[in-house]
């Protein structure tokens, strides 16, 4: 490595059609430096990114690489001149090894590979690596956290003196993520790296970063030394002057009785793998449970078996004492509300209007139905009166639910549950990929179903998001619970050191 | 042969077995092959079956104007390289599926044969050449079962080719890459769309080869019957194999044995359920696809691009 290269991106602007998303943006990276790219989903640090990686052409503005202006047309420039990007969904090719990965990113790869030749500058350059993995395992069985490591020693293994990260942590336990930008740190102190981190995670900024940058639509609202900054004015930052929702305080109230028992469930992942494995746990009327863990420890499945997608292959679920097989009937006399993650593949007919997509947990009952007959009308009437219920911006209610955004699929999708209140609500990952305004709407739901006495089940991969609003936090790990407390009274680290299987069965993790 | 096999008894059975294993097997090899490649870069190609019989249409064509049975496999392999090329391109428009494609270019290829194809039902061109590996016996049976085709060499030599290729070439891999996931692929700045067509142009090429062997040496004529399902059987083969060429070598012999049970068991006098035992392939074909299509589970080694919804 010939050391950490320097890029400022000048006076940067990039329209979609009509849509700005990128406004007279200058930022200067120095050598060496740990930037932080901060900044709300659609504020346009993807494009920023992407505009300097050569995957869009900016209208105006250039890029400097070092102390000469260059011209980036594509990626492979971009690799060219020592840039390297880590995209936020892996880019390992799934059913191949960790070598073959690493081997493959390589520019000028010969036409046939001789591997005796590959694998000794493989593990010399291992040797060399402050982390491990394993060279032979096919990537689809490595843990999230392994993966990213990868990502990022495919990088450093092809002497990129530049490294852009796009959210790099978001599937990381809280210490893998401080160990693998502890890492990153200690390469740009040593001169051999710049890194540039695009992230929404202020801890992470505070503790790595020298230096912030802060976009809002599409322009560069500030930044600075991260010394001379601090939480709550990167925040203000970010946000601008739009006014939040006051956050719902939550009710004092003891736990009522049993809604939701869940009795050794086991369930099968997609490859016919165990990824719920026994797991047993009890919600109760007034609580919320937050389901913390690392992403692929059979949450997923959990959740589906709740939503009846997915059979059990053990163990019974009970609801208010009754046994659940999530069938219609069952699901309306007990009142159960459920937000999957990803609404509009897991909730939603994509092809159906708002107002039928409302509809369809009773379509099939008065007001909506006579008979074998529906009534559009009533259809209409109900959905008009959730959409400016739960402020769900769409161009009618008869627009097809997969135009809308992701934001107001969740609200629509909220609304249809929410409508009628629920005695139990299962929620997962209900704030994914949306920006403030309406992550503090949909938590402030929650807590109000919360308040009316509903029982809700909450996972989710946010850490702080199930601070903010559980009152007990259990921890699933390689598809059972293994640690269960009260949130008052516990710090995140403790919950991350569970997340992470405690290190010792943590290679255990699906 | 009925004399013959009355001589050695029940035991030109497995012989009779072998022999047409090996025999019957050779399209089956090059179509899977074909589809192997064309699935390692994430299309399904369904239009194999169109292919086989334009290349059995087409190589008998040339081998008889020209007298040279090698320049039929090589048009023939043209031949299915076309299609394969316009099966390629058609799907690289968006929001094309591949599987309607496919069934397209099944009809289209096999009625284009047989239309094109009128002229040469009659005439009888020059054969492929054989190899006698059964010399050394006086047996007939043992001679008929050993005569090895070249064209069989070759796609025996082709598949642990194909496998080390996947594994020690740069296209290999960029194949295996596009195929497994197209965004890693863009992301490494590999070219997804060049890369399936080609790849589906190849394996048109060899089932284009496949479809030659069945008009040049067995049963080595050009008729509208001469395909019965081979093509479409491969795809299930492919499956069946894993998307690993060897195992699409061994699953080819399978089904050409399969496919030999049923005149074997004839020749010696076994005339009930004759119909069934012909019928084999296709229930193996039946059977590895119920137990391949779990709804529990997705398929290990499937290239992940590999899909029915997109």
């Amino acid at each position: 490595m010939t050391g950490a290269l320097g890029i400022e991106a000048v006076a940067m602007t990039k329209r979609f059609g009509d849509f700005v998303a990128l406004d007279d943006v200058t930022i200067r990276v120095r050598p060496g430096s740990f930037h932080a790219l901060l900044g709300e989903n659609g504020a346009g640090k993807s494009t920023l990114v992407k505009c300097i990686m050569g995957y869009y052409r900016p209208e105006e503005g250039q890029v400097i690489v070092g102390d000469r202006e260059r011209e980036i047309a594509n990626p492979r420039q971009a690799h060219g001149l020592g840039i390297g990007m880590v995209y936020q969904h892996f880019t390992l090719v799934p059913n191949m090894t960790v070598a073959e990965n690493l081997v493959l990113a390589q520019p000028d790869l010969p036409a046939v590979i001789d591997w005796r030749k590959e694998r000794p500058r493989l593990e010399a350059f291992l040797a060399q690596m402050p982390f491990k993995v394993p060279l032979d395992r096919v990537a689809s069985s490595l843990a999230a956290g392994e993966k990213q490591k990868v990502e990022i020693l495919k990088q450093l293994y092809l002497d990129r003196r530049f490294l852009i990260l796009d959210e790099p942590t978001s599937v990381l336990t809280p210490a893998e993520a401080d160990e693998v930008l502890g890492l990153l740190q200690r390469m740009t102190r040593a001169g051999r790296l710049t890194i540039l981190m695009i992230t929404h995670k202020f801890r992470e900024v505070m503790a790595f970063a020298d230096e912030v940058s802060v976009l809002r639509r599409g322009k560069l609202v500030g930044g600075g030394l991260v010394t001379e900054l601090d939480t709550d004015r990167m925040a203000a930052m970010m946000v601008g002057e739009a006014a939040l929702p006051q956050p719902k305080s939550r009710n004092e109230q003891p736990a009522g009785a049993v809604r939701l028992r869940i009795d050794s469930i086991s369930a099968l992942d997609d490859g016919g793998q165990p990824a719920v494995r026994g797991l047993s746990l009890e919600v109760r009327a007034g609580e919320i449970l937050g389901i913390a863990g690392v992403s692929g420890n059979g949450q997923r499945e959990l959740v589906e078996v709740l939503a009846g997608q997915r059979p059990a292959t053990g163990g019974k679920i009970l609801v208010d004492g009754q046994p659940f097989h999530a069938r219609r009937d069952q699901i309306r006399r007990h009142r159960i509300a459920l937000l999957p993650e990803e609404p509009l593949r897991n909730a939603c007919a994509p092809n159906l209007t708002v107002a039928e997509n409302m509809g369809l947990r009773r379509f099939d009952i008065a007001p909506y139905a006579r008979g074998p007959w529906l009534k559009p009308s009533a259809f209409r009437e109900a959905a008009t009166g959730l959409i400016s219920r739960y402020r769900v911006k769409t161009p009618s209610p008869l627009a097809p639910i997969k135009a809308l955004s992701g934001g107001n699929i969740q609200r629509a999708v909220l609304a249809r549950e929410l409508g009628e209140p629920p005695s139990l609500l299962i929620v997962a990952n209900p704030v994914f990929g949306l920006d403030f305004q309406a992550v503090a709407e949909i938590h402030n739901q929650i807590i109000e179903a919360r308040n009316l006495g509903a029982a809700v089940l909450l996972i989710s991969e946010d850490l702080d998001e199930l601070f903010e609003l559980a009152d007990r936090i259990a921890v699933m790990f390689a598809g059972r619970i293994v640690h269960e407390t009260a949130v008052a009274g516990t710090r995140p680290t403790e919950i991350g050191r569970h997340m992470a299987g405690h290190g010792e069965d943590a290679h255990e993790a699906a | 042969m009925s004399n013959a096999a009355e001589a050695l008894g029940w035991w030109g059975v497995p012989l009779a077995v072998i022999g047409g294993a090996i025999r019957v097997s050779t399209p089956f090899l090059f179509v899977s092959l074909g589809e192997c490649l064309t699935e390692r870069a994430g299309r399904i190609n369904l239009g194999l079956e169109g292919t086989l019989i334009m290349g059995a249409m087409s190589g008998y064509a040339t081998a008889l104007h020209t007298g040279s049975p090698w320049a039929g496999v090589l048009v023939a392999g043209l031949a299915g390289l076309l299609f394969g090329l316009l099966h390629g391109a058609i799907c690289s428009l968006p929001r094309v599926n591949d599987i309607a494609v496919g069934i397209g270019l099944m009809l289209l290829g096999t009625g284009l044969a047989f239309f094109l194809g009128k002229p040469y039902i009659q005439p009888k061109a020059p054969g492929l050449p054989a190899i006698d590996l059964g010399w050394w016996s006086s047996l007939p049976q043992v001679q008929a079962a050993l005569k090895i085709n070249v064209l069989f060499v070759i796609g025996v030599i082709c598949a642990p080719v194909m496998l080390w290729w996947l594994k020690n070439a740069r296209l290999g891999l960029v194949v295996r890459t596009v195929g497994d996931s197209a965004d890693a692929a863009r992301a490494l700045g590999f070219p997804v769309i060049a890369t399936r067509i080609w790849a589906t142009a190849a394996g048109g090429f060899l089932a284009g080869v496949g479809g030659a062997f069945l008009s040049l040496y067995y049963p080595g004529s050009w008729s509208e019957g001469l395909s019965s399902g081979q093509g479409i059987t491969a795809v299930a083969l492919v499956i069946f194999a894993r998307w690993n060429p060897m195992g699409c070598f061994y699953a080819s012999l399978l089904f050409g044995g399969a496919g030999a049970l049923g005149p074997a068991l004839q020749s010696v006098g076994v005339t009930q359920g004759y119909y069934l035992f012909n019928a084999l392939p296709y229930a193996l074909t039946l059977a590895v696809m119920i137990i391949a299509c779990s709804p529990r589970r997705t398929l290990a080694g499937a290239p992940g691009e590999l899909g029915v919804t997109n």
